[in-house]
């Protein structure tokens, strides 16, 4: 019997205009795994997460083609909204994106406030939860109404993970969430997201090796918009099975 | 385009190509030595381990940089893996050689048992095993690294007839038993040298193809009985 998976994917096609930047991908993710995206820059993996939560077609001149399962729906049949499928899958970004006019507290419950949620109490329990799960509630319970941008860039970048956190979604999108980090910052994100992978499953995008490597458990290389190699981080990384995948893990691309 | 990552990696191959013509010379220095009854040839082997000795340290600790300055992956990272694991067995090899060194110095201080006839085979047979699972291993051949395999038995075969020959001798001939147990230790030395070099033939396929070929008739077995 086969695992259910809380994501997949059948043969996406997405661009811009007339531009083809994900060329027929398919791929599928198990609950509570981390799944990691590597790749050349300009390979379509940034594109491909983007289209895991509609954020794609935010961007004039996108188009996206294909099936997007997430549990028992295709985000992208007709009668979907693409802000519910956002609360689902969330997002962190490459460059920590803390509101810059909003305390930590109110970076936290941002999208909670969206969703309409207003009591205090529950939003004060959600805040202190989200924080501790982004571990970074002890360095910040006492000072949750600084603003969210004196936080340093590090503790930034996991303020916006407590945010993504907060609406409690399934699945969490990283691009590239520590290529701006000093190497303290980066370990303590890896650490939180061996931990997060209890609660939501996560896919990221990175252009470190190693970082894929230490934190995922299955890898998927990416190449001109096509997905070359998809497997168990440790069979990719020790044996790849693809010549394309062996030569660009290795450094001796191009 | 060549990375100044493939210069470190040919040094460190070169460095444990050194060292395996080192093991291989002592084997044949230990060797001759007993054939030969020359005394002499053993001191040779005694030196050539020392030499031995010091490029298992230097390899190794050309390992450990390699690991930590450019955390390697995929096959650079198997033929890491499996030149710390080969430096281990050439060490090994080394030392069976200097034991056969010192248990033929033994053998010849007293009249031979009888003329030498299986163990100059096995000299052979072992000679051309760990040859050819050098050049596997230099060429990246992995078709001569399963040769080497099949090879395995014929040794262990050898060494099964010398063991039983000389067990029928001693029954007759027991004020021989000492020069008998020398010869049987021979025998079990080289079949180790034997044994090293089938490690370093798995070691080389491993590195070459990621394919883990140890074993394989225990695994094939565990996995049939798990059915």
């Amino acid at each position: 019997m086969s695992i259910k998976s809380i994501l997949e994917v059948k043969n996406l096609h997405a661009g811009f205009g007339t531009t083809e930047v994900v060329k027929g991908v398919s791929l599928s993710a198990q609950y509570h795994t981390v799944t990691a995206i590597i790749g050349p820059s300009g390979c379509g993996k940034s594109t491909f997460i983007r289209c895991l939560n509609r954020l794609h077609e935010e961007t004039s001149g996108a188009f996206a083609n294909g099936e997007v399962w997430l549990e028992n729906t295709d985000i992208y049949a007709k009668n979907v909204d693409p802000v519910s499928i956002r609360r689902k899958v969330g997002m962190v970004f490459q460059k920590p994106n803390a509101f810059p006019s909003m305390s930590i507290f109110d970076n936290v419950v941002a999208g909670l406030r969206l969703a309409g949620v207003k009591r205090h109490s529950i939003l004060k329990e959600i805040v202190e939860q989200s924080l501790i799960s982004a571990a970074l509630w002890h360095e910040v319970k006492d000072k949750l109404n600084a603003p969210g941008t004196s936080l340093s860039g590090g503790q930034q970048q996991r303020l916006c993970i407590a945010r993504a956190l907060a609406v409690e979604p399934t699945v969490l999108l990283m691009d590239e969430p520590t290529s701006a980090l000093d190497p303290i910052s980066t370990a303590k994100i890896e650490e939180l997201m061996t931990e997060l992978r209890k609660k939501v499953t996560i896919i990221i995008v990175t252009h470190n090796m190693q970082q894929a490597a230490r934190i995922s458990d299955q890898t998927a290389f990416f190449l001109s918009g096509e997905l070359i190699e998809f497997g168990e981080t440790s069979q990719v990384f020790t044996a790849p099975k693809m010549d394309q995948t062996e030569r660009y893990i290795t450094g001796r691309f191009g | 385009m060549e990375r100044h990552f493939d210069t470190s990696l040919r040094e460190l191959k070169e460095q444990l190509v050194t060292m395996a013509g080192l093991v291989e010379k002592a084997i044949e220095e230990a060797t001759q030595g007993l054939q030969s009854a020359n005394v002499e040839r053993f001191e040779n082997v005694f030196d050539l381990e020392k030499k031995i000795n010091q490029c298992h340290i230097s390899v190794d600790s050309a390992c450990l940089k390699l690991l930590a300055l450019q955390q390697p992956l995929a096959a650079d990272l198997r033929l890491i893996f499996a030149i710390i694991k080969i430096n281990t067995d050439l060490e090994r090899m080394g030392d069976q050689a200097v034991n056969i060194a010192r248990n033929a110095e033994e053998y010849i201080k007293a009249a031979p048992l009888k003329p030498l006839v299986d163990l100059p085979i096995m000299f052979q047979e072992v000679r051309q095993m760990v040859g050819i699972t050098l050049d596997s291993f230099v060429k990246n051949n992995e078709p001569l690294a399963r040769e080497v395999l099949k090879r395995d038995d014929r040794v262990d075969a050898l060494k099964n007839k010398i063991f039983k020959d000389v067990l029928e001798h001693l029954k007759t001939h027991s004020a021989q038993v000492e020069q008998g147990l020398t010869l049987i230790l021979i025998a079990r030395n080289l079949e180790r040298i034997g044994d090293h070099a089938t490690n370093i033939a798995e070691d080389v396929i491993f590195a070459l193809k990621g394919e883990d070929v140890r074993h394989s008739t225990q695994v094939s077995t565990i996995k049939s009985a798990l059915k």
